[in-house]
């Protein structure tokens, strides 16, 4: 097939990769955006074979690294779902690596071979994309071992790290743009390349566990900027587009994250955020209601609305499907309940949703942030189940609080609060929460999962007894 | 290997505004199935990566390097569309969880 010929083939494919995310905005079209993204995919694979640069001896090395690919990706779309955003973080670090390691075979075969010299504008590209591959690398296999706990999650600071960090990626700016001006300094290549997987590690290091979902986000959008640098380098428009189309992705779901935490791009990334000096600040003996698991289920039955806060301690205690038994009991007895979704809960964008959609719960009664909150005032119980710094009081009122002026559902507004929670040590930020001590809450205390196990199992047990 | 980068840019720009505008409309329930879907897209990176593995190239150790991207796209694009869709199965409204 000649490149005419194969070009229109890449635009069929550009315009059913449009559509694949034009039908994730309704959780009912969405699976036909799945369908029209293999398809887009296959027609672009298909199309690509049919390159007459492609010599018949290697199609089966092809074949067999698509086997490779396919035997060990079926196995990672097998992860629970509370697994996703390391499965996530790990697929981001396979994109990057595939994007540099096209970058680097590029960028040799320039001098190899003829017709692959590098302008100016190629060898500028070719360097971004290395660049952005290899950090995206590096950074996303860092974020993955964070969130699968074989890295320590807390952030790792050091004196002068943001020095180091911007000193670093300026050298391997610089780097680029002399090789870019003259492409015979061949050996700054791989240093560049050193120089990215090094701030690839060092970028992660200082992020924690709560600013994960931004990370992750951000990861995604450079995993998409490689993509376009490496059309720019291999005069591939379908590369470019969809490129583009996940940068955007990245970038509209990094400013999100960034809002719902009401903190800028450099921030996150040069902040450290919830260092633990917060934590030690306060010692002062506060004192809080505890209350048992029969206790909170007398509460809620009682209610006629009920508010379900969850976080990323639903998460880590599995506790998911005991929340949708509760569902099903309060329903039953014909209480409204609905659960109030912060962006930023868990460990990725949509993190939550995903995890109560696991558990058999209508999408319908997820409700977002901004939706919820007007309506808290009317709620009778809000529960909070694993979240704590987005139902923190002290983001509206505390100016000196590292949270102040973050959005956050408004679970203390409604007319009493019951928050399940394992013990009084503060959260992952080191960050006092005042919700705890408020007059009207009512703390339970163990692990999500076993609470809210007991508090189904007198309801149930209560209802059987009528 | 001349590029007409200018047509390149306008491409790249008018898909970033297209990109911008559609992914503004996705739906916040779906955020973490849209991360997993565009995984999968960006794994177009194959594209690239046949094209080096496939082409005849001074040293095999070029094709190599094509042949281990293309395994790692390949990987991207098997588990991100299966677990998009996946997760996409378990968004019910309230009449069909019943």
């Amino acid at each position: 097939m000649s490149n005419y010929y194969i070009n229109i083939v890449y635009l069929i494919s550009a315009v059913l990769f449009v559509f694949s995310l034009k039908w994730m905005n309704d959780p009912q079209t969405a699976r036909r955006g799945v369908i029209s993204g293999v398809a887009a995919m296959l027609v672009a694979v298909i199309g690509t074979l049919m390159n007459p640069a492609i010599v018949a001896v290697n199609y089966k090395w092809i074949a067999l690294a698509v086997i490779v690919g396919t035997v060990v990706g079926v196995p990672l779309s097998w992860v629970p779902l509370t697994a996703v955003p390391q499965r996530t973080a790990l697929s981001h670090a396979f994109g990057g690596l595939a994007a540099g390691l096209v970058g680097v075979a590029e960028f040799y075969l320039s001098f190899s071979s003829s017709g692959h010299e590098l302008g100016h504008f190629r060898a500028a590209a070719l360097c971004a994309e290395v660049l952005l591959g290899f950090l995206t690398f590096t950074g996303s296999l860092m974020a993955a071992g964070k969130l699968q706990e074989i890295i320590p999650t807390r952030p790792i600071t050091y004196k002068g790290q943001n020095l180091v960090n911007i000193g670093l990626l300026g050298v391997a700016v610089i780097g680029c743009i002399v090789l870019s001006i003259d492409t015979n300094y061949k050996f700054i290549f791989p240093v560049i390349i050193f120089l990215a997987l090094l701030f690839g590690v060092l970028l992660i290091i200082p992020i924690g566990g709560a600013d994960m979902p931004t990370v992750i986000s951000m990861l995604n959008a450079y995993a998409g900027l490689s993509a376009v640098a490496m059309g720019f380098v291999m005069d591939n428009k379908l590369l470019i587009i969809a490129g583009a189309l996940d940068g955007s992705s990245g970038l509209i779901l990094s400013i999100i994250m960034c809002k719902a935490m009401n903190r800028s791009f450099t921030n996150i990334l040069f902040g450290a955020f919830g260092q633990v000096q917060a934590a030690s600040a306060e010692t002062q003996q506060r004192t809080v209601k505890s209350a048992t698991p029969e206790d909170a289920a007398q509460i809620m039955e009682q209610a006629a609305k009920v508010v379900i806060v969850p976080g990323y301690g639903m998460a880590v205690a599995q506790a998911q499907h005991r929340v949708k038994e509760l569902y099903d009991q309060l329903t039953k007895r014909g209480i409204i309940v609905k659960f109030a979704i912060h962006p930023v809960a868990g460990r990725m964008p949509g993190h939550m949703n995903v995890l109560l959609a696991e558990a058999n719960i209508p999408y319908t009664d997820l409700v977002e942030m901004d939706d919820i909150n007007p309506e808290m005032p009317q709620v009778d119980v809000a529960l909070v189940v694993g979240a704590n710094d987005v139902v923190n009081p002290a983001a509206r009122t505390n100016k000196s609080s590292p949270i102040y002026g973050m959005p956050i559902i408004d679970a203390d507004k409604a007319k009493s609060c019951l928050a399940i929670k394992r013990s009084m040590n503060p959260g992952f930020a080191g960050i006092e929460n005042d919700l705890y001590y408020a007059e009207k809450t009512l703390m339970v205390f163990g692990d999500a999962k076993a609470v809210v196990g007991d508090i189904v199992k007198y309801l149930a047990g209560e209802n059987n007894s009528h | 290997m001349k590029i007409d980068y200018i047509s390149l840019l306008f491409v790249f720009v008018l898909a970033t505004f297209i990109g911008l505008d559609v992914i503004r409309r996705v739906s916040r329930l779906l955020h973490t199935p849209l991360m997993s879907l565009t995984n999968a897209i960006s794994a177009i990176a194959v594209v690239g990566s046949i094209i080096i593995a496939g082409q005849q190239n001074a040293d095999f150790k070029f094709n190599i390097i094509g042949l281990v991207a293309i395994a790692a796209s390949v990987c991207n694009i098997v588990s991100g569309f299966l677990i998009t869709d996946r997760m996409l199965k378990m968004f019910k409204k309230r009449e069909a969880s019943k």
